[in-house]
């Protein structure tokens, strides 16, 4: 068996032993990784260092694909020596391992431009899963972070370092943010994106000292001005790893020099991805690796053939809500180009032609055709016929034509490099249906992921039984379904509805947005979020529900409906006092004041002297009792005691939608607690705890979550699909369509049964809500806003 | 063309941002929506079922009556949804001098 080492365990050297293995070579292969960790996507590091992804999701080869491949795997072992001569390699553990063929795929290293003090504890790179942990664990919030370098890397980082509290400065050598990627103009409009994030960019200044005695604590830089610092984080280039290749007398430029084949100078040695130099090209981008990874596996597996002939470079900055694009050579030299700029959107948009076919494309703002660029650029086509289309593409009829009109051999993932024709095969000879299926059986959409939708047009054309996996978004200010907008808000540390809007909508947001953000941020920091009323319906700004008229109802809370005598009475006096048009028994055993004016509701609150029903909100009803043990010669269990603490404990909590609860002390049901959204059900030695019930513009029974024996575990059980519920469900949706989505045994195994951990979770995140809670009609005596209730009287009078 | 009567009406901050708020003046009732960079005035009742606009959510530079989500452009006063309605609400120009709002009344509405 041919002995292959490969030395590099990352996404290059991987992507080549795949190649080999499609092969089904007889190889004997062991790999070689100086990190500790198993092959993972380096470029995904930016959305974990922003919170977005776990250093588990961009695990690419898990260590069961080493064992099931009979891959020896060597992690943290740095090979020190080749000797072509003896065929052997040397690891720094001393090792010494033979080869028949021997793969470099080192990779590169961050580049450490010549500053003084960079040896000072808090100088990082930002280039490895290690070096991400540690950034993590250094950016606290209120951390100054400065960034030398403003290129892609730099600016992900400097990213991820605010999502993560920091105060950040990025210091860039050029005039130009990204100038390899950017023109000026390009780079102008980018630069007006991160500063409306709140990261300060300092452009045409190097580094020249970083200050500090052992730590840092600070930055010099050439204008003689000094930033303060707690951590500078070194992203000013990478440069290919050829150490190795050197003592092994492989030819070296500026990469390990390799010809068409990927083969280097020396026979049975091999070189792949950023440590590769191809005709005077070191690539640093993901989509080149995987074509010289598949033309090398044909060479090193004796299918020479297949040549490597160069990439076209494209490159996308991965900053949520910070779209830019750019790909081959957009100089606008002995070209034509074709501009578009809209300065409000901040949009920036410039092709280059030259003999009628695309060179280059720069993108900024809106990178929704990046696709189409880089398909004329990479099959060269001829767009005289389309020359009135290049910045606008005619309007499609139906979604499915882009798609159609793709040619089979077109790529559809650039990272991965799958083509329409393997992804339409894969649909018809696997019965691949979704997405995740079609990851699986063809790697697309596994690299950057941009190609997703594209992947979804394909799915839908052609696979017949086509499952959607993207939801429902919630409008169109804000194109996001809700649990990816959930993770968003938690991972971006967003508590503002305005401040989302801005980064991630279209700036202003909606009646069906607005209100939906203001519950996820109140639900998502437990009440440690920064209320917005303008955001809120009106019913929310006033804590009682409008009428028709415009007057307004208030419905106190009566826990578990039972009152008293001099409560009747109060309730009576204010109705009288008030000329309360309507009184009514509610539904919920609970008395309706209709016809309030809103500029009362505060003197109605105080002489009422209960606190809110909150019959106005999404958010805790009540919880109707029947009378339970005490006179009811049925009763087997308190049903009046335990809805009463059922209530008390829910109690000015909001929900996605409105949350209608009851007890009932036999299964008789007076207290209709079957048809509830949660029910508790006494029943002779304990009680069933019920939820997902309606008995509104539909019927449906509540589903059984747990029988359990004793009051305080029915009211914990409770507590579980509350808190649940309240964080799993969309906006607007009732627990009869959440219960019925998700079905029963889901809900069951999330709550009742999940392991301890997760419960503990949900009671944790219950209790300190519930901390923040407090009654909202207290706003009547101390108004958010002096005229929170209250019309404006002119200062000057204008009679009719 | 009619001419305005400009009347001193609120201190800019007695509107929060992104709210309206409730003012008679000469018998009509008007809402006044603060948007930030300015303030603009419309009829306060909702042409359909008379709804107080002054309690929509304002959604950019338009506002969304509370009662069955008819949206208006406050610059213009002109129905966005539902798009068949072609009813129109009154709109009055507004101006801030020393951080107090100004609202314009047509004269003939002035005695």
């Amino acid at each position: 068996m041919t002995r292959l080492v490969v030395v590099g365990n990352g996404m290059a050297g991987m992507a080549c032993v795949e190649a080999i293995l499609k092969y089904a070579p007889r190889f004997d292969i062991t790999v070689f990784g100086d990190e500790t960790h198993v092959n993972y996507n380096r470029v995904l590091l930016s959305a974990v260092l922003a919170g977005e992804k776990a250093a588990e999701d961009i695990v690419i080869n898990p260590l069961e694909w080493y064992q099931r491949n009979d891959i020896r795997l060597h992690v943290g072992v740095r090979i020190v020596d080749a000797d072509p001569g003896a065929k052997t390699v040397t690891g720094d553990d001393g090792s010494v391992t033979p080869y028949d063929a021997l793969l470099l795929a080192t990779g590169s290293s961050a580049w450490m431009p010549r500053i003084e003090g960079l040896d000072k504890d808090g100088v990082l790179a930002f280039r490895t899963l290690d070096d991400t942990r540690e950034l993590i664990r250094r950016a606290n919030p209120a951390t100054k972070a400065v960034v030398i370098g403003g290129g892609l890397l730099g600016l992900e980082a400097a990213r991820g370092l605010q999502v993560q509290g920091c105060h950040v400065t990025v210091v860039h050598l050029m005039p130009t943010l990204m100038e390899r990627q950017l023109d000026p103009d390009g780079g102008a409009y980018l630069m007006g994106k991160m500063e409306e994030l709140g990261i300060r960019v300092l452009l045409g200044r190097t580094t020249v000292a970083v200050l500090g005695n052992g730590h840092v604590e600070g930055v010099a830089l050439s204008d003689d001005s000094c930033l303060e610092a707690d951590l500078v984080v070194v992203a000013a280039g990478i440069r290919p790893n050829v150490d190795l290749a050197h003592k092994a007398g492989v030819a070296v430029n500026r990469g390990i020099v390799v010809n068409d084949h990927m083969e280097t100078s020396s026979p049975d040695v091999f070189a792949v991805g950023e440590c590769a130099e191809h005709r005077g090209v070191c690539y640093g981008l993901v989509a080149p690796l995987f074509e010289q990874g598949k033309v090398l596996a044909a060479t090193i597996t004796g299918n020479k053939g297949p040549t490597y002939t160069g990439t076209v470079q494209a490159a996308k900055l991965k900053i949520m809500g910070v779209n830019v694009f750019s790909a081959g050579d957009w100089s606008e030299q002995n070209a034509e180009p074709v501009r578009y700029e809209d300065r409000a959107l901040g949009i920036y948009k410039k092709l280059t032609l030259r003999d009628g076919k695309l060179a280059g494309a720069i993108l900024v703002g809106d990178i929704s055709d990046s696709h189409r660029y880089m398909e004329w650029l990479r099959a060269g086509a001829d767009l005289t016929d389309q020359r009135r289309h290049l910045l606008f593409p005619p309007p499609a009829s139906d979604a499915g034509l882009d798609v159609a009109e793709m040619a089979d051999s077109a790529t559809v993932c650039g990272c991965v490099g799958v083509t329409k024709g393997a992804i339409i095969s894969a649909i018809h000879d696997r019965g691949v249906n979704t997405l995740s299926q079609l990851k699986e059986a063809t790697r697309a959409s596994t690299g950057c992921g941009s190609c997703s939708g594209l992947c979804q047009d394909l799915l839908r054309a052609v696979a017949p039984e086509f499952e959607e996996e993207v939801k429902k978004v919630i409008c169109g200010c804000l194109p996001f379904a809700e649990d990816r907008l959930r993770d968003i808000l938690r991972s971006q540390r967003l508590k503002s509805v305005q401040e989302v809007l801005e980064i991630y909508g279209n700036g202003h947001g909606c009646e069906v947005c607005k209100p939906a953000l203001s519950y996820m941020l109140d639900m998502l920091w437990c009440g440690d979020h920064d209320e917005d009323r303008s955001a809120r319906f009106i019913n929310d700004r006033v804590h009682a529900n409008i009428q028709k008229d415009g007057t307004f109802s208030v419905v106190p809370r009566i826990h578990g409906g039972v009152t008293s005598p001099a409560q009747l009475r109060r309730i009576a006096d204010v109705a009288d006092k008030y000329h309360v048009p309507m009184v009514k028994i509610t539904g919920s055993q609970r008395i309706d004041l209709l016809g309030v004016k809103k500029e009362d509701l505060p003197k109605i609150w105080a002489d009422l002297d209960m606190p809110s029903g909150q019959a106005y909100t999404k958010g805790v009803r009540m919880v109707k009792t029947c009378v339970g043990t005490d006179f009811c010669r049925f009763g087997t269990q308190d049903s009046t005691a335990i809805g009463i603490a059922l209530e008390r404990r829910f109690e000015q909590l909001y929900t996605p939608h409105k949350v209608k609860m009851a007890a009932v002390g036999c299964p008789r049901n007076c207290a209709e607690a079957t048809v509830k959204d949660i029910g508790l059900v006494g029943q002779e030695g304990g009680w069933q705890v019920v939820v997902g019930g309606a008995a509104g513009k539909s019927v449906r029974k509540a589903d059984l979550l747990t029988t359990v024996e004793t009051s305080e575990e029915a009211l914990e059980a409770s507590e579980l699909f509350f808190q649940y519920y309240r964080e799993s469900a969309n906006y607007l949706e009732r627990t009869y369509d959440f219960v019925e989505r998700l079905g029963i045994e889901k809900v069951r195994k999330e709550t009742v049964y999940a392991p301890e951990a997760v419960r503990q979770g949900l009671r944790d995140r219950f209790s300190r809500s519930k901390a923040h809670a407090v009654d909202p009609w207290l706003e009547g005596r101390e108004p958010r806003h002096p005229t929170q209730f209250i019309p404006i009287q002119s200062l000057e009078k204008v009679r009719a | 063309m009619n001419g305005h009567r400009w009347v001193r009406v609120t201190p800019c901050d007695s509107i929060p941002l992104r709210e309206g708020r409730l003012v008679t003046l000469a018998g009509r009732d008007i809402a006044i929506f603060n948007l930030g960079d300015r303030f603009m005035a419309t009829d306060n009742r909702c042409p359909h079922n008379g709804g107080p606009l002054c309690d929509g959510i304002v959604a950019g530079d338009s506002v969304v009556c509370p009662l069955h989500a008819w949206k208006f452009k406050l610059e213009t006063g002109a129905v966005e949804r539902p798009s068949s309605k072609d009813e129109c609400l009154a709109t009055y120009p507004t101006r801030i001098e020393d951080g107090i709002v100004l609202l314009g009344l047509p004269e003939e509405s002035v005695p």
